[in-house]
Order: C-alpha cells, then structure tokens, then sequence
C-alpha cells in the first residue's frame, strides 16, 4: 500500500468523525484533535474506522501517534510494512 | 379513544414541526413504538407512544407546527369499539390560553386558523413556503393587492433563526428558569484516578478498539452506583415537591459543535456493566450529532453528567436542568505531585463536582454522595 493509499484512508476514517473537515485547511503535520473538535469518543471511532480500513490495531498508548495525518500515515506505513514482512 | 399530543421534551419546548409520520392509520401500535419524527430545537426527535391499540386517524400533517400539548393523531386502546368520530375533536375554546402557545404555532391540526383563508400567495409561494417552514401568515405580501410573492417567501426564510440560534434559545430558558428557580449549592472534591486508568489502559490493551472503553464510562458507571444510597439527587421537583424516582436515568450532556448540547439519557444505567454502558453511551452521542433521538431520552432523564473530557480545564461548576434536582461535573484529568503513603508522587488526578437543590438535599448529603462517587472509583473492577 503506497503513502497515497493510506493517506487517504485516514482521512477517510477522519471524515467519518469530522464531516465538516476541509483538507483545503487541515494541517497535515499537526494534531487534528483541536483543529477539529475531536473528543475522546471521535478519536476512538477513528481508530475503529482505521482498524477496519487497515486491518491494523492501534493500542491506546500509540494514540498520540496518530492524532495528525502525517504521523498517521508514518505509524501506518511502518505497521503495514512489518505485517507484510511477518 | 385516546389523543396522542405533541408532548414536550424539555423545559424549554413551546412546539415542534411534524417531520413525519412512521405508522398510518390501521396500524396496531405498541406502547414505545416510534410512531412520528418531531424537528425540535434539539434536531430531529423520533416521538415514542406510551399506549397500545390501533393508530385511528392522523391529525397533523408533515411540515406543520404544532404546539406541546395539541393532539396530533387519535389512538384507539385495546379493547375499546369502532366509534365514528367526530368532524371537529376539540372545540377551540378547550385550547390552552394563547400565552401558552407563540403566536407563529398552527394551534389545530385540523382546523386552520380561521384568517387563513384570507391571506393572498400564489401557489408556488404557498410551496415554497411549506419547503422552507415559513408560515403565510407571519409573512408581508408586496405583491398586487397584498399578495405574498416567492421572494417574500424567501426573505421571510433567511430571517428565520437557524437550527444552532435554536438550541442556544432552547438552552438559554431552561437555564434562566434554572438559574432563577433552583437555590443551587455547589461542592467539588478531587479524586486520584490513577488506579481507575491503570485498570482500564489494561483492560482495554488487551481488547480490539471497537471493545475498548473510554474513562467517561468509569464515571458514569460510579455516580449511576452511588445514586442507588442517595435517592435525593435522583428525580424531579414536580408541583412544589421533589418526585424521587426509582429508576436511575443518567442524562449525559454532549456537546453538538457549536450549536450548543443535548443530554438525553442512558435508561437503568446503574444496571448496565461497562462495555453495555460504553455501547449506550456511542450510540446516544452518534444519535444526539445525527438525528434520531427518542422522545424519552430526552425527558426521562433523573439527573445529568457532565464531563469536560481531554483538551479542556480541570474543573466545571454546572447548572442544573429542571425539573431535575441535581448535576454532576466532572474536569479534565490533570498530572499532579500527590502525597500516597507519605511519599509525594505523580497521579493523574480528576475534579469531581455538584450542583445540588437546595430545596430537596443539603451540602452535607451532597457531599457524602460525591465523596462516595470518588470511593466508586478508586475500585473500577467492582463497577
């Protein structure tokens, strides 16, 4: 899966919460949690969103590292490409 | 034969607007079906029925307003006969005082107010008006003799108050009747949450996300738990008197962007283990931001939470929402030096506070039932 590829699927899973989000506006390399409002409930959907999209399972002591796009789709790819690999 | 009404869903609520019907006539209802949609300044609402028998005959039609209290349809009861009814049910003279109801409401369904006739729109003002929820008779016609033209239509529909300006009146007069009629008290106790978190970080490590659950649910869970000893902070202060109620209904207040906040409630909450609770609670908040709440839970709640959450301030001195007799507040959890066995370390810490009603329970019950709220959690494999 490209960077492309999961770029999109997480602001897909964003959108989900989020409807109003803009990617015309959203910065990609800060946290979207108050650019967007997210609160604890929206997060954990994006995470269930993301862990149905992706197949991968993110445990709560990684939340932080994906609370932007860019580090979403870092923690993302890196978790993709050991799955692939094991 | 029974009048189903309009009912009211808050303090606040004057009317709603029929969005529409889910049961016609014939149909075998049962008492807590959703029989209608209801636009209210809370959203949408699916209206539920408290009698059983047969859907008769619908009185209210989609995109009218109708005031709390007016009849929207007949039920007939089980066990009652065919009757034939009559033409016009309820005299005019039978309706609540017009203070009761704002002049804009369409006081009958059946009846239209009696100067309809004599407003002059053309038919496709009359649709378009009915398309935007502008009533005919609020509007001023500046077409030939009076007449109401579309673009009087459409200028009368971008005076009217937005979905969000509504909720902020709506929560605007239930909290100045608050604030004006309940001698508040207010208490706040700090509690260490540290072990509730440690227990459920591991819990929830070992659980995919869609079965993990989020620390709210904790609190829930222990003020539901701790009502059970204090039945004075559960229920409503109805004709001068406090109504305590036997069930524990949590209203939980959710906050809808910038609109403003719901709190409808999560029924028998005391009863429901965690993840029953957690699955309650994303249910009722993906409800609350999308439509689709029920008549019930927004007047069945017994007293409110309020959590203040991440990305906030640690504490929260809230109002009560009448006829409810009590509110409970809770902060940010915060990192603070603690003394546990007289060594200073780093604890995740929460505010806990109250609003109780002076008029039915005291600071001193107050204070017992927070501080017995913080013991609930300092055990959270017992909630």
């Amino acid at each position: 899966m490209t960077d492309q590829e999961i770029t999109k699927a997480v602001l897909s899973a964003l959108a989900g919460v989020a409807p109003e989000l803009d990617e015309a506006t959203l910065e990609f390399d800060n946290s979207f949690r108050d650019q967007l409002d997210i609160d604890s409930m929206d997060f954990l959907n994006y995470v269930i969103a993301l862990h149905e999209a992706l197949g991968i399972d993110i445990p709560e002591s990684d939340y932080a590292s994906v609370g932007s796009i860019d580090g979403a789709v870092a923690y993302l790819s890196t978790k993709l490409k050991a799955t692939a690999k094991s | 034969m029974a009048e189903f009404r309009m009912p009211s869903l808050g303090a606040d609520m004057e009317a709603g607007t029929l969005v529409e019907w889910l049961k016609k006539p014939g149909d075998r209802i049962v008492r807590g079906d959703i029989i209608a949609v209801v636009e209210t300044q809370k959203g949408a609402i699916e209206i539920e029925v408290f009698q059983s028998g047969t859907l008769e005959t619908l009185l209210a039609t989609p995109g009218q307003k109708v005031a709390v209290g007016f009849p929207m349809a007949f039920i007939r009861g089980d066990g009652e006969r065919d009757v034939t009814l009559p033409a016009v049910p309820t005299p005019p003279q039978a309706w609540p005082t017009p203070q009761a109801a704002p002049p804009s409401v369409t006081p009958h369904a059946a009846v239209p107010p009696p100067h309809l006739g004599a407003i002059r729109a053309s038919p496709a003002a009359r649709k378009r008006a009915a398309e935007l929820g502008v009533e005919l008779q609020n509007v001023g016609g500046t077409g030939a003799g009076g007449a109401i033209t579309l673009a009087d239509i459409e200028k009368a529909a971008a005076a009217l108050p937005s979905p969000g300006e509504g909720m902020r009146q709506a929560i605007g007069a239930a909290m100045a009747r608050s604030k004006r009629e309940i001698p508040h008290y207010y208490l706040a106790h700090t509690a260490d949450l540290e072990p509730a978190l440690r227990w459920l970080e591991a819990e929830n490590a070992k659980r995919p996300p869609p079965e993990r659950v989020l620390y709210g649910v904790l609190l829930l869970k222990a003020v539901a738990r701790a009502l059970r000893d204090y039945p004075e902070f559960n229920g409503f202060w109805i004709n001068g008197r406090f109504q305590p109620s036997a069930s524990i209904h949590l209203g939980v207040a959710i906050s809808i962007g910038k609109s403003g906040l719901v709190a409808p409630a999560i029924h028998d909450a005391d009863g429901l283990a965690l993840p029953q609770l957690m699955a309650a609670l994303r249910d009722l908040v993906a409800r609350a931001r999308k439509g689709g709440l029920r008549s019930s839970e927004l007047t069945d709640p017994t007293i409110t939470v309020t959590s203040l959450g991440e990305r906030s301030v640690e504490s929260v001195f809230p109002v009560i929402y009448p006829p409810q007799v009590a509110i409970a507040g809770f902060g940010m959890v915060v990192e603070r030096p603690w003394v546990v066995e007289s060594a200073v370390v780093p604890r995740r810490v929460l505010s806990c506070s109250l609003a109780g009603d002076h008029r039915v329970s005291d600071g001193h019950r107050g204070a017992r039932f927070l501080a017995a709220v913080a013991r609930l959690l300092q055990e959270p494999q017992g909630l």
